[in-house]
């Protein structure tokens, strides 16, 4: 498709473009095939990936993306084809092996030990019968987190810290050891927009000193701005790429038109003019609040004692009137988990109450809440949001367990719990063998559509305020789309909505109004509209905090 | 009743019986780091009580007694490793059978070999430690033991120190936590348990060893009387910490050995409630405490590399 005679119109920073493109790709891949009961999750899938280049995997949820980075790290076994490194094959049945290859991988899914410090985890792996390096491992920590704009405490357990911050401790994994290809997948679904900055800029300097760079994302915006290629797979089969030379000479509109077409079925296209959100760059919403309404939430001055790697609340207050949308920004770790965790009655606070409808219901604990009318969406999806070796079935009723209507006196009514979940996969797009398929079975983005399905689906109840945390974390283009159709949805029906999201496009588009958290404080409310973006921005950074 | 000798005896009494249980529980700790309930660690020590008795026996050695008491612990050891370990069979099936198992054949070689008869070891060596063994009472009660009993206490620290400084304390901490983090990491986990459970086979042995030779002096079946269980207790309660270990130790001993003395000093209560002693000091210790235990979250599951 000759794009290429045009001038360059990207973004992209220097240092990627001059850097040379070798001949012979570092690591290739051919006819690499993984099977899994009852799904084909890798089909033949051949590519290259060479040095100095940033090549971006696309597609939509349970397409196949981490099965393939799986069998490139080590921990899956491919059924048929072959991995070749600098030409010649190559059997890569450990991780070990892959590491010793010069491959570091971010797994899509946290693999860190919440009991070990972050300095620990980074250190995993040491030949076992040596003292621990730690001078060393202290004196890398600090380059590294220079480099990313990282500030975390190094001794700290990883189970205190935000999922945001996990991740960038896994990012600082991946980078700890020298590697010659570093994939990544997903690394950015937590991060705040400063974050990604930050990233790219370190893969952009790894790309420029030959470093190969494998990108999963599902925000094309990052794949037009670090991809030097792009190669989507669809229902385990690669279906379309672009090359590096057509990539350069493209612009982002219509890499977007080309990488949509090859990305989703048509019957599932996503609409033209919804474009804006499929780039990443976000339409700005109307503000559209109702201000007569008696608020259906109100939280007054809430404070809660400090955890040690987040900042305890300080006297956080908003009210929140039906219909409407209030975007909580900030840095993961300013106090985000603790503010919904008081909502949904899962952390009692130190002094402050909260307020639903009216009544004062700041004693009642999480049955007390739902209740009342509160429900919680976590963005802790495998630790606290589903139970993995349950099936997607019980998983959608999760709360409901043991209650009418799929439960008569204590038995289960297993046709209508069935029919149930089937219609929630319907209509939610879950990609699922069955509803009868553990959780743990299913692709990353495919499990929050199941957690989202459980709260957004049935009304039951009378639902008044939902805490959305990073409600589209690890979505595609199209499930978030979804999703975010479905929470604007629940709003015009009348309910109040929390939405924290490290995401400020997100968040310019669905939120009435916009909070910004900074160190447990809630900084500023700002009225989304022109120049919301930046305004947040500011506050973000702290630079005009109370 | 508190005379000077019978204080002595108390203590030294102690000492000696609470070393098996310090061996086990800290071989346990080791097990249950990486994220294996060991339950076999009965038969362990069982297996280790008779290997170390019969070596000691015809050597004449002790320091060869505990060696073949390891080994014959870490026999025990092997079989857990590899059908809990590599096989992925239920580990608490497997403990109870293997110690059971141990049971009978530690039972049916020493009939074969001695018959009916239990022959007795010379007096195990005594290391009195120079200065401390003068103290009055404290010097003849805990300075002057078989040099095992030093080794054993060391170990405490050094565990406590390696489980903190190494990357082995990682692995097993890891593998018992978020045993895929620790495959990511480039290190197997099946490999980290195996060494995990081989150590604690090794150190039950040797506690089992301790037992026999120094503690009875003989062998007897079924000698171990639960020990390995209480080595389970303590492991569970300690936390991860090799120096509670100690301190659940001594207590137990202290009560084993109050039993022992209260018989000895002729105190009129019936021998068999004073034999429940340490046992009813459990119940208690468990009642108190037990809710405090901070199990790792793999502790019991077996690891198998891209099943999610
Ligand atoms: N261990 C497994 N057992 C069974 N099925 C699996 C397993 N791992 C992956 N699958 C299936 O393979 C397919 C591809 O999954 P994969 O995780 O590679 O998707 P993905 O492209 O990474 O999606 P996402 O964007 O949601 O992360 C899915 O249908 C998934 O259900
Ligand atoms: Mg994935």
């Amino acid at each position: 498709m000759g794009h290429t005679d045009g001038p360059p119109q990207s973004v992209r920073p220097a240092g990627a473009d001059s850097a040379p493109v070798l001949p012979s790709p570092v690591l290739s891949v051919r006819t690499l095939t993984k099977r899994f009961p009852g799904v084909v999750a890798n089909d033949g899938i051949s590519l290259d990936f060479h040095a100095g280049e940033t090549h971006v995997l696309l597609g939509e949820n349970g397409a196949g993306k981490s099965t393939l980075i799986g069998m490139l790290a080590g921990m899956l076994r491919p059924d048929a084809g072959e991995i070749l490194v600098q030409g010649s094959p190559v059997r890569i049945l450990t991780p070990r092996q892959s590491l010793d290859l010069g491959i570091g991988t971010v797994f899509q899914h946290m693999l860190l030990v919440p009991s070990l410090s972050v300095i620990e985890n980074l250190m995993l792996g040491g030949p076992w019968w040596q003292r621990l390096a730690r001078g060393a491992a202290y004196r890398r920590f600090a380059e590294l987190s220079e480099c990313l704009g990282i500030s975390l405490d190094p001794d700290l357990p990883v189970g205190h810290l935000s999922l945001g911050q996990q991740q960038q401790v896994e990012i600082l994994r991946a980078l700890w050891r020298d590697t010659r290809v570093l994939i990544l997948d997903e690394p950015t679904s937590m991060l705040t927009p400063q974050g990604v900055r930050d990233l790219s800029a370190v893969l952009c300097r790894l790309c420029s000193q030959g470093v190969a760079i494998v990108l999963v994302t599902h925000k094309l915006a990052e794949a037009y701005d670090l991809g030097d290629r792009v190669s989507v797979l669809r229902q385990g089969r690669l279906v379309g790429g672009i090359a590096a030379d057509e990539h350069r000479g493209m612009t982002e509109a219509q890499m977007t038109d080309q990488v949509i077409a090859m990305m989703f079925d048509p019957a599932h296209a996503p609409m033209a003019d919804e474009r804006a959100i499929l780039l990443g760059r976000g339409n700005v919403h109307a503000p559209s609040v109702r201000r007569g309404a008696a608020p259906c939430l109100e939280v007054r001055n809430i404070s809660t004692m400090p955890r040690t790697a987040a900042h305890g609340l300080q006297g956080v207050s908003f009210d929140l009137r039906p219909g409407e949308v209030l975007g909580i920004a900030g840095v993961d770790g300013n106090g985000q988990k603790q503010l919904a965790e008081v909502i949904a009655g899962q952390r009692a606070p130190s002094s402050g109450t909260v307020l639903v409808g009216g009544k004062d219901v700041t004693q009642g604990d999480v049955a007390a809440r739902r209740n009342a009318g509160i429900r919680y969406v976590t963005d802790d999806r495998l630790g606290e949001g589903t139970v993995g070796s349950l099936s997607v079935a019980i998983n959608l009723l999760l709360k409901n367990v043991g209650a009418e209507p799929f439960w008569h006196r204590g038995i289960a009514d297993w046709a209508r719990i069935r029919q149930a979940a089937r219609d929630d996969i319907q209509r939610h797009d879950i990609r699922t063998r069955s509803e009868q398929t553990l959780l743990a079975k299913l692709s990353g983005g495919n499990i929050q559509k199941v957690l989202l399905a459980r709260e957004l689906g049935k009304a039951e109840g009378d639902v008044k305020v939902i805490v959305f945390s990073k409600p589209t974390h690890g979505l595609d283009l199209h499930n978030a789309q979804l999703a975010h159709r479905r929470i604007r949805e629940s709003a015009a029906a009348g309910r109040g909505i929390v939405l924290l999201s490290t995401d400020l496009d997100e968040l310019l588009t669905l939120s009435d109004r916009i909070g910004v958290l900074f160190q447990g404080r809630l900084v500023g409310i700002v009225d989304n509209g022109p120049g919301a973006g930046a305004a947040i921005g500011r506050l973000m950074t702290g630079a005009v905090a109370a | 009743m508190l005379t000077q000798p019978f204080l002595v005896a108390l203590l030294f009494g102690a000492v000696t019986a609470g070393v098996p249980l310090l061996l086990a529980g800290m071989g346990e700790q080791i097990s249950e780091k990486a994220g294996v309930l060991n339950i076999g660690i009965e038969g362990m020590m069982l297996l280790g009580a008779y290997c170390g008795f019969v070596a000691a026996y015809y050597s004449g050695s002790f320091a060869l007694g505990f060696l073949a008491g390891g080994l014959g612990g870490m026999a025990v050891a092997s079989l857990v490793a590899l059908l809990c370990v590599r096989l992925g069979l239920n580990q608490i099936v497997i403990g109870i059978a293997l110690t059971l198992g141990a049971e009978g054949l530690t039972a049916l070689l020493h009939h074969f070999q001695f018959s009916r008869t239990y022959p007795r070891l010379d007096e195990a060596p005594v290391l009195a430690l120079p200065l401390l063994a003068d103290l009055p009472i404290l010097g003849p009660a805990l300075f002057a033991h078989n040099p095992l009993v030093y080794v054993s206490v060391a170990l405490v620290a050094f565990l406590g120190w390696a489980f903190r400084h190494t990357y082995a304390g990682l692995n097993l901490e890891a593998a018992g936590v978020k045993p895929a983090a620790l495959d990511a990491a480039g290190i197997s986990v099946v490999g980290t348990r195996i060494g995990a459970v081989l150590a604690t086979g090794f150190l039950a042995g040797v506690g089992g060893a301790y037992l026999a030779n120094v503690g009875a002096g003989l062998f007897v079946p079924f000698m171990t009387h639960g020990a390995g269980f209480i080595g389970i207790v303590l492991a569970m309660l300690a936390r991860g910490k090799p120096l509670w270990v100690l301190i659940g130790a001594a207590l137990f001993g202290l009560s084993l050995a109050l039993t022992t003395a209260l018989q000895v000093a002729g105190i009129n209560i019936p021998t068999d409630i004073v034999q429940m002693l340490p046992f009813a000091l459990i119940m208690l210790v468990l009642v108190v405490f037990a809710r405090h235990s901070v199990l790792p979250a793999a502790l019991g599951l077996p690891y198998e590399r891209g099943e999610r």
